[in-house]
């Protein structure tokens, strides 16, 4: 049903949904962090922009000749290629996976020792890796900024001419 | 939203507490999970829920647009100003040392506030910014349209 829904406001709906699913299955795997900010921008946030879009724009999807039939191959073939690639994968949580052998275990020693915190993401993000946190977080702004720039800059030009 | 009561009465109350389980993970992210960039999107969807059900214009008077685009550069700013005391210091450049040259773990836990707090503004507010310019550009709609 969801491949023929022309229906905007259903499609964001479910695209929320499935974004509250994931952050479900981040929980499961023990990604609490993962988890928060795909229920609060994924689920929250990017559902309330698109809506704000789709009240910009139309609600209904424009009738289209074009079958669904060749994006929907494509897309299965991505997807049936992608599990494919997670079969050379480690097993999840296994102990002999590269990321648990060199720099994770390091981490996980040291950090209580020299910062007396036990969470060690928080450690490795604000202290370790402080520069590069430091530049995620101009990105962000950055990001705003280009919105900001692109979206409320427009009254002002037309004032002009 | 003119008639959606029990929207509105439950909205009051859940603001209330979502800001608040948003400064709980700001301020306990180095005991559990969460931290800095997770709270802001907490508060900013707090306050985006607020817009949503009592109007633009309502939360526009608890929070104008002109301090969310300033406070969002405030943010970066505590950070790197946080990199700058220490280079003051003799320390290097984000080096929590600084803070507390004596016991260099307080000095790392108060330097990690301080910059989870610059990552925690900088996203509430730029959450929000982006969220006023999209609804701000939105014409009015009426119930029956969705």
């Amino acid at each position: 049903m969801a491949l023929t829904l022309k229906h905007l406001f259903a499609v964001i709906m479910l695209s929320g949904a499935f974004s509250l699913v994931s952050a479900m299955l981040f929980v499961a795997m023990d990604a609490v962090d993962v988890a928060f900010t795909e229920a609060a921008v994924g689920a929250g946030v990017s559902t309330v922009l698109m809506l704000a879009t789709m009240a910009l724009t139309v609600r209904v999807q424009k009738e289209t000749k074009r079958t669904i039939l060749f994006p929907l191959v494509v897309v299965c073939l991505v997807g049936v290629l992608l599990i494919y690639g997670t079969l050379d994968m480690p097993n999840f949580g296994a102990f002999d996976s590269p990321a648990q052998l060199h720099l994770g275990s390091t981490y996980l020693s040291i950090t209580y020792k020299d910062m007396g915190i036990p969470n060690v993401v928080t450690g490795i993000l604000a202290s370790y890796r402080g520069y590069d946190t430091l530049g995620e977080t101009v990105v962000v702004l950055t990001a705003g900024l280009g919105v900001i720039l692109l979206l409320s800059g427009l009254k002002g030009r037309k004032d002009k001419e | 939203m003119k008639h959606h009561l029990i929207l509105k009465v439950i909205t009051k109350f859940m603001v209330g507490v979502i800001v608040l389980f948003g400064l709980y993970v700001q301020f306990h992210g180095d005991y559990s999970p969460g931290g800095g960039f997770q709270a802001g999107v907490i508060i900013a969807a707090a306050f985006i829920l607020y817009g949503i059900v009592m109007g633009l214009e309502n939360v526009q008077k608890v929070m104008p647009i002109w301090f969310a685009q300033r406070a969002a550069a405030m943010g970066v700013l505590v950070y790197a100003l946080t990199g700058v005391f220490s280079i003051i210091f003799g320390f290097e450049f984000l080096n929590y040392h600084a803070i507390s040259p004596e016991h260099p773990k307080h000095g790392q836990h108060y330097g990690i506030i301080l910059v989870e707090l610059g990552v925690g503004i900088t996203v509430t507010f730029v959450m929000i910014a982006i969220y006023y310019s999209f609804a701000g550009r939105t014409p009015r709609l009426d119930d029956k349209e969705w």
